[in-house]
């Protein structure tokens, strides 16, 4: 049995939570040590309609963490007939996360969930922050791997309850031109998603900075 | 000795209550079957581009809550189940085909086909009637949905004894005789739609009471969810029904040759 070893940094993710919304943006460069394997990888999973997984980590522990959080989320939903809310689902995913912590096959992989619920109205988007130590915060903002060190601080300074869309957008274009300058990794493209009461949309970033 | 003391316990747990008669019966699996008999009638029909689940459903006493008693279970989106027996047998086995759609799509990446899932049910009842200690599920059931792949609608039976076989239409339940003749008679491969749920309809008509209160019909086209007609929908086809029965024997009464639904 390995110690867990702090997981891979390189990996970026970032999310928001705004007025009745939440934006989702993360890398998309799958590497292996100096050697980008993969530049269009998509490292978010739509659990169901209203929520979606960033995940980041050790390479395998993602993914299979991710699908296996996903099938139970759709499992809940069918034999319940209605989704999980976000609170729950996010509670569901610590809870597996604590689970294989102590067991012999840990997951190494951090996660940010994004949800609304959409029978809550304007109280019902929810942004939370996981780790692979299994812990749970919800929180207005936040990031994870060595681009969270560069950009909490913009975030502290320009982060607003009552963010629109577009305020929202215009912070993750100053969390990743801070990336660009300062971070030593050249993280080319980034797949951003937004969560809101009538469901996910994926957005163009390269569409977006090109406007 | 304590060792062989516990062993002789659970080996009297071990043994199947389903055993063999001397002339080759099953009878705990054909006692099952009669509790199938008494549960209430369930009709399965596929047709061209959408198959229909139809159940008569058990009058309710007054304080109770018709809503929660589901006889139409969502399997996984393109998959449902209705049956006939006991409902408590039901739910274990629906739960556990729920968890094998998905445990499905986490290993293969694709959706169950309705066959696969119809043989996991079909293989689970089987499994009871072999292992010690348990008795026979006391449900039969009908399998509808559309393959992931091709988008063919599909239509499965299985009963207490695990056996499990493809139909074009079938019944279930109480007077599944009766239905499965209407049917015979009235099914058509090629027909619309339309005329596919009123087949079935009319097919758990002929032996429930009219009314929406006392039949709920779901329906799924391929690539759809499985949609569950209201009962305003429902009282609107059974009026069509009534009045395609009329206007059959008015065209009988006049000597005409009648026009088939």
């Amino acid at each position: 049995d390995l110690p867990l070893r702090s997981t891979a940094k390189m990996d970026f993710t970032w999310g928001v939570k705004g007025k009745d919304f939440v934006l989702l943006a993360s890398d998309k460069q799958a590497t292996h040590s100096i050697i980008v394997v993969k530049s269009d990888q998509d490292k978010m999973y739509q659990l169901n309609d209203h929520q979606v997984l960033a995940v980041t980590g050790e390479a395998g522990d993602t993914v299979q963490f991710a699908e296996y959080i996903h099938k139970n989320v759709q499992l809940y939903q069918i034999r319940n007939g209605i989704p999980l809310s976000p609170n729950a689902a996010a509670n569901f995913i610590r809870g597996e996360l604590a689970r294989y912590l102590r067991s012999r096959t840990p997951y190494s992989v951090n996660c940010l969930l994004g949800g609304v619920d959409p029978q809550d109205g304007s109280a019902g988007a929810h942004l939370y922050y996981l780790d692979y130590l299994a812990s749970l915060n919800e929180v207005p903002f936040a990031a994870h791997g060595y681009g969270a060190h560069f950009n909490l601080s913009i975030l502290d300074r320009y982060y607003k309850p009552d963010l629109s869309v577009d305020d929202a957008k215009e912070l993750l274009r100053k969390c990743l031109a801070e990336l660009r300058k300062r971070f030593i990794i050249h993280l080319p493209t980034f797949s951003v998603r937004l969560v809101t009461k009538d469901g996910v949309q994926t957005i163009d970033w390269n569409a977006e900075m090109a406007a | 000795r304590g060792s062989s003391h516990t062993a002789a316990m659970s080996r009297s747990y071990d043994r199947a209550l389903t055993v063999f008669s001397p002339d080759g019966h099953l009878f705990q699996v054909e006692y099952a079957s009669e509790a199938v008999r008494k549960g209430t009638t369930a009709v399965g029909v596929c047709g061209k581009d959408v198959v229909v689940l139809g159940i008569e459903k058990r009058a309710t006493a007054k304080l109770q809550d018709p809503r929660t008693l589901r006889k139409i279970a969502l399997l996984d989106t393109h998959v449902a189940m209705a049956f006939a027996g006991l409902t408590a047998d039901a739910r274990v086995l629906i739960n556990k085909a729920r968890l094998e759609c998905q445990s499905y799509r986490l290993v293969a990446e694709d959706p169950v086909t309705v066959e696969y899932i119809s043989r996991y049910i079909a293989g689970v009842q089987q499994r009871y009637t072999h292992r010690g200690g348990m008795r026979p599920f006391g449900i039969s059931t009908l399998i509808v949905g559309f393959d992931p792949l091709d988008q063919r609608g599909h239509l499965y039976h299985t009963d207490p004894s695990g056996t499990y076989s493809e139909w074009k239409a079938n019944a279930t339940g109480r007077n599944e005789k009766t239905v499965r003749e209407f049917l015979e008679k009235h099914y058509s491969e090629d027909a619309s739609a339309e005329d596919t749920i009123k087949v079935a309809v009319r097919a758990l008509l002929e032996v429930v009471q009219s009314g929406s209160k006392n039949i709920e019909v779901a329906v799924m086209r391929a690539g759809e969810p499985l949609k569950t007609l209201s009962d305003d929908e429902v009282d609107a086809l059974v009026k069509v029904i009534e009045a395609d029965k009329e206007a059959e024997s008015e065209s009988k009464k006049k000597g005409k040759s009648s026009a088939s639904s």
